[in-house]
């Protein structure tokens, strides 16, 4: 765990859809400028976890605290205001396919954030600069490749200035060749500093980029600790058996 | 052949009728308008209206929306102009056949906005509230533009529909195109006029019509 300060922390976080049991008495802490990854066997509750970061998906019970403002307090009718400090990525981008690529960047900074035109379109450009597109910011999404639609998503929730970025499976809906340079990007943000909470099949990227592992099954968190750690010396037996299961399909 | 031409293509009768033709088509035309806009504005209501997560509101835009897609047309009309002034209540004919009208266009309507909103993929929504827009932002810049294209042609055959509906308001003696045609006709005894107001429906709808085909032959393509 690093010294820096807490920016995310989820305590006894629990989800239930109807009967069903998703998320129970979840811990967990992001430090500022950290890059923590959470891995697990699909139906263990990632996506529900992160998705309660910002309430799209609203807990049963327990805390979830951003920038130390308790957001499972925050009355829904005020949410917006709270989202606009989460920025979230997600498997399938969902651009909005009405719209150019500086349209999709510039919209939420207009309309939530109060941003003048010429500043939020100048902040577009710059986002778009920064993942390599600025050259399609008159492209429709359709124009684009996965990668570079992901890359846009991205553009347009770091154009909001959060404090804290989501990614849920961001590369899972991609060919192997373009999730290269998705992951180049989120490599470029951590090093900026970005606290990032990320969802992922990509246990090379986690094993080289990530400050922290957790693991996920099952709707509990088994098992966190430092990548060299967790994929190493893996000390419970659901980890060792989704490892194995995970390398034996890389290999295959 | 002579005597055909005669009843139903009569020159003479036809430029003498067209004065009155013309009349009633203006009247139409306001008609279409009035009801195509209140329509339209009723309709989106009650497709929001029936999408609400307000239980009560969710179940009287539906109650709505089926009821008045099952009541008959003419019935609804003959009912507001000619039942209602047992209550009390007379309106002119004008005004009785605009809310007619508007009651069964409105459901008509409500169905075809909540067929293209429901069609908008849900991450859409959940993107745009990620990045902090409100419901109503949401709605309005991301789902509906979409909404509406993906069901523009339902959207248009329903206006065509609207605009032969409205030949209906003869019944309560609305001097629109048919009924001032129909008039003509009995002045001249003679068909003529009322072809000529057929031509008259036909020279505005069938562009419109095929408007619609080539346009959802291009959906289909793409």
């Amino acid at each position: 765990m690093t010294a820096s300060r807490t920016m995310l922390e989820i305590h006894a976080l629990e989800k239930r859809f109807d009967q069903t049991e998703v998320l129970k008495n979840i811990d967990l802490k992001v430090g500022e400028g950290e890059l923590v990854f959470v891995i697990g066997p699909s139906g263990s509750g990632k996506s529900t976890m992160l998705r309660c970061c910002n309430r799209l998906e609203e807990p049963t019970s327990g805390a979830i605290m951003i920038d130390r403002e308790r957001i499972t307090d925050i009355p829904r009718r005020d949410l917006d205001r709270m989202r606009l400090k989460v920025g979230m990525v997600f498997q399938g981008f969902h651009l909005y396919p009405h719209m150019s690529v500086l349209k999709n960047v510039m919209l939420a900074q207009v309309k939530a954030l109060g941003r003048s035109k010429p500043e939020a379109q100048a902040r577009a450009l710059d986002m778009l600069d920064q993942v390599g597109l600025k050259h399609k910011a008159d492209a429709k999404p359709a124009e684009l490749s996965g990668g570079q639609q992901q890359r846009v998503a991205i553009a347009r929730a770091l154009a909001l200035d959060p404090k804290v970025m989501l990614f849920d499976e961001p590369t899972s809906a991609l060919d192997p060749e373009l999730v290269g340079s998705v992951l180049k990007v989120m490599k470029e943000l951590r090093e900026k500093g970005m606290t990032m909470l990320v969802v992922s099949h990509e246990m090379a990227f986690a094993r080289e980029a990530a400050d922290r592992v957790v693991f996920m099954d099952g709707g509990y968190v088994i098992e966190q600790g430092p990548p060299d750690e967790l994929f190493g010396n893996p000390k419970s037996d659901r980890l060792k058996a989704f490892l194995s299961r995970v390398s034996g399909n890389e290999a295959a | 052949m002579e005597a055909f031409l005669d009843t139903f293509f009569n020159i003479d009768i036809m430029l003498q009728a067209l004065p009155l033709l013309l009349k009633g088509a203006v009247v139409t035309l306001k008609l279409c308008a009035v009801v195509i806009v209140l329509g339209l504005c009723g309709g989106l209501m009650l497709a929001l209206g029936a999408l609400s997560p307000r239980r009560w509101l969710r179940w009287s835009s539906i109650v709505y929306i089926d009821l008045f897609r099952a009541v008959p047309p003419l019935v609804l009309l003959v009912f507001v102009y000619s039942g209602l002034p047992f209550a009390g209540i007379r309106l002119s004919p004008f005004v009785a056949v605009v809310i007619a009208f508007f009651l069964n266009n409105s459901a008509y309507f409500a169905e075809v906005f909540r067929a293209g909103i429901t069609s908008v993929p849900k991450g859409q929504s959940e993107a745009a509230r990620a990045t902090g827009l409100s419901p109503v932002q949401c709605m309005g810049y991301i789902v509906l533009p979409q909404a509406v294209r993906n069901v523009l042609p339902d959207l248009l055959s329903n206006t065509v529909e609207v605009v032969k509906l409205t030949s209906l308001a003869s019944v309560v003696s609305l001097s629109e195109l048919l009924y001032s045609a129909n008039m003509a006709r009995s002045v001249t005894y003679n068909s003529s006029p009322l072809v000529m107001a057929a031509i008259l429906y036909l020279a505005v709808l069938w562009p419109l019509v095929r408007v619609i085909s080539r346009y959802q032959r291009g959906l289909a393509v793409n």
